[in-house]
């Protein structure tokens, strides 16, 4: 697998589930060479590991609560995306930086990282993104699409029938 | 003097599971299970065609996915009284088994290991030639051999030397309480490395028969929707199959010859272990597992129901619809930060959020208290395996008495079955279940070849909803215990919802009559060493496999370095 993108969040938690939206958008709105997979990995943790050590680059879109503005859209790459291994208490709270950090142990770590971050807005327990948070998932679709171009893949827009 | 110690890591996790431990001499005197998130997640499915609800169960928790997909379909199925292809039941216990091995395995060696393993250890102190001499002894694993552990520990020193420690920065090194010998050490973190391999091999078989990971596709109420032809390479295939079997076959010689081995091996270095943690005379509580005719009739793995710790007082619960089951589960918000005071069944439940500043009013917990029978029970594999001895249940029995006499042989100590409701115990007791899970599931997938031979390809039943209410309950032994649906349906849409998961049994806090949950319960008499490291209120809670963030995975910005961030 050449390029994987991968939304993660959870649907049920308003505009925590920016990044599966995003992927969902994506392949909805796109036609996406066989080079790029694209993966709703909701809040999934190990199951998780072997699509991302199969991958030669990752990009990753979640949110990312970090006090700006809501509807922020920030750009991580390669090096700066944490891989920790923080929780003590509850082993199952396993996120994408935990499994990055495993993947990292066996010595299979995509040659590129990228993760875009959304500030969400609102985490009630709905199914709905924020008006905010619906205008950065364009903009976001937009930066990876543009990004996804940069690597040298051809993404076409999908004819509507 | 008595001294509070709390466990409150500070997680990207907006919400979580708080413990309170009152320490006096050197022991746990008293705890608090806490849970700091609202989850009202069961509120969105209200009003819902009740065919999709398992899609949006799935997303209730990352880890547990396939689980509340099934406890989902299970209970719509149960309240229209629908009938399961046989060959439906097959492909889903085939899932079931291969999350539960995929599951068990990385809590024990990804998420709890390092509560007993020590790292640093392994990498400065271990001899790779004696550890594969001891290993060999063990066990007839192929990959015992001095040259692997010999890799495994210049990885680990390297990891050391660089300080960039990845998962294991979190683990308590040099501890007084970790007490393997180096060459041990060097053993389970060098099968930590082949866990990760062999936990990717059975989430292939969950991949295969769900289409798509990790958020499976192909449940349906009534059946799967796999269609099974066996010369359309689009659907499930010969191929496919025999490759999923050559998958279960491989992870079985893994959790027979080294998972087994490995729990067996540590429960002998920590017998005080094999102790604390508990619950004098407690109950025990699971359901039935992996279905074999379209009924729910008759299921290969028994549950039931265990009073007082008295094997005697077993009870079997034979179906979803035994009334035994569903009119003894309840649920009390007493001491949860819910509105009202009431105990009531699941069916009439409500999640409606009224906190309160902790202490007013009892309430001191996000998560509601469970009862069966008006008392708290345990639920998780340590119960089902108690229920499957209680049963006489022949495998259960073959595997119990395995594993103590890897154990016995060991410690050179005779063990009984006493030691598995200890902290250790429920590790034993959860490595128990996957060996038998692990043979099922061979089984399983025999009979659902025999099945298709037979010219079978039926896998699905179409379901019709008729006016007027129906109610129905779902269950599930699922890796870390009992799971219940339970769903009220009102012309054709559902009217509640609720979800009662293994961890809210647990972690509850105190229930109708003010006893303790189990984690409250088990954390008492434990020794705490160091009351700065608590090391030991992580092994005991470790132990239960907790679950509790069902689920928010937001990446937190304060971990990122600084000047390495762009607004786009």
């Amino acid at each position: 697998m050449e390029t994987l993108v991968l939304g993660i969040g959870n649907l049920l938690l308003g505009d925590e589930g920016v990044g599966c939206r995003c992927v969902e958008e994506l392949e909805r709105r796109y036609v996406l060479p066989p080079a790029v997979t694209c993966v709703d990995g909701g809040t999934a943790g190990f199951e998780l590991l072997p699509l991302i050590e199969d991958a030669q680059t990752l990009i990753i879109i979640d949110a990312l609560k970090d006090g700006r503005p809501p509807g922020t859209l920030v750009l991580v790459e390669d090096e700066a995306v944490p891989r920790l291994m923080l929780t003590r208490t509850s082993p199952h709270q396993i996120g994408i930086c935990e499994v990055l950090a495993t993947a990292q142990l066996t010595g299979k770590v995509p040659q590129r990282l990228l993760l875009f971050g959304i500030e969400p807005k609102s985490l009630e327990v709905t199914m709905g993104l924020s008006p905010e948070i619906s205008q950065a998932l364009e903009k976001t679709l937009d930066a990876v699409v543009a990004a996804l171009s940069s690597m040298g893949h051809q993404i076409q827009l999908r004819q509507t029938p | 003097m008595a001294e509070q110690i709390v466990v409150d890591p500070i997680t990207r996790i907006e919400g979580h599971l708080r413990i309170e431990c009152e320490v006096d001499g050197g022991q746990i005197q008293s705890a608090r299970s806490i849970g700091t998130m609202w989850r009202g997640l069961e509120n969105i499915l209200k009003g819902r065609d009740p065919r999709e609800a398992w899609i949006i169960a799935q997303r209730i928790c990352g880890v547990c996915t396939t689980v509340h997909g099934l406890a989902s379909v299970r209970a719509v199925e149960n309240a229209l009284d629908l009938e399961v292809p046989v060959n439906a039941q097959y492909i889903r216990n085939l899932i079931v088994g291969a999350h539960c091995l995929a599951d068990n395995m990385i809590h024990f060696y990804i998420l709890s290991a390092l509560d007993w393993v020590d790292i640093a250890s392994a990498a400065l102190h271990a001899d790779p030639k004696a550890a594969a001499a001891l290993a060999q002894q063990l066990s007839p694993w192929k990959r015992n051999s001095a040259q692997e552990f010999a890799e495994v520990q210049a990885r680990l020193k390297k990891l050391i030397d660089s300080g960039q420690l990845g998962p294991f920065a979190s683990g308590y090194w040099g501890h007084p309480g970790m007490q393997l010998e180096p060459n041990v050490n060097l053993i389970a973190a060098a099968h930590y490395f082949q866990a990760l391999e062999y936990q990717r091999k059975v989430n292939k078989i969950v991949t295969i028969l769900g289409s798509k990971t990790p958020h499976i596709q192909n449940l349906a109420v009534g059946g799967v929707a796999n269609p099974i032809n066996l010369d359309s390479p689009a659907t499930l295939t010969m191929e496919k199959l025999y490759y999923i079997k050559t998958q279960i076959d491989e992870v079985r010689d893994f959790v027979s010859q080294v998972y087994t081995v490995d729990v067996a091996t540590i429960a002998a270095f920590y017998p005080a272990w094999c102790n604390y943690g508990k619950a004098e005379d407690g109950n025990y509580l699971s359901v039935p597992e992996m279905p074999q005719d379209s009924k729910n009739m008759n299921y290969t793995l028994p549950g039931g129901y265990i009073k007082g710790g008295d094997f005697a007082s077993f009870r079997k619960i034979s179906t979803a619809h035994d009334p035994y089951f569903e009119d003894n589960v309840k649920e009390s918000v007493k001491h949860s930060f819910y509105a009202g005071d009431w105990t009531r069944a699941p069916y009439v439940g409500e999640t409606e959020p009224a906190y309160t500043p902790d202490g007013a009013q009892g309430k001191y917990s996000w998560v509601k208290s469970p009862s069966f029978l008006n008392e708290p029970a345990q639920v998780g594999p340590l119960a089902h395996v108690l229920a499957m001895y209680a049963a006489k249940y022949p495998p259960a029995l073959q595997a119990i008495e395995r594993m103590l006499g890897r154990i016995s042989a060991i410690s050179k100590e005779t063990q009984s079955v006493d030691i598995l409701t200890s902290t250790m115990g429920r590790h034993i007791a959860r490595s128990i279940r996957v060996d038998i899970m692990k043979d099922t599931m061979a089984e399983h997938w025999k009979a659902l070849i025999n099945n298709i031979s037979s010219g079978d390809f039926t896998t699905c039943n179409t379901p019709s909803f008729p006016e007027g209410e129906l109610r129905g309950v779902g269950f599930h032994e699922a890796p870390r215990g009992m799971l219940s649906h339970w769903v009220v349906i009102e012309n054709g849409k559902i009217r509640n919802y609720q979800c009662v998961v293994p961890s809210t049994w647990l972690a509850c806090p105190k229930g109708t009559n003010d006893e303790p949950g189990y984690y409250e319960r088990c954390l008492v008499g434990n020794p705490i060493a160091d009351p700065e490291k608590p090391l030991e209120v992580l092994r005991t809670i470790h132990s239960f496999d907790p679950c509790m963030a069902c689920a928010v995975h937001l990446v937190d910005g304060k971990q990122m370095p600084l000047g390495k961030v762009r607004v786009l």
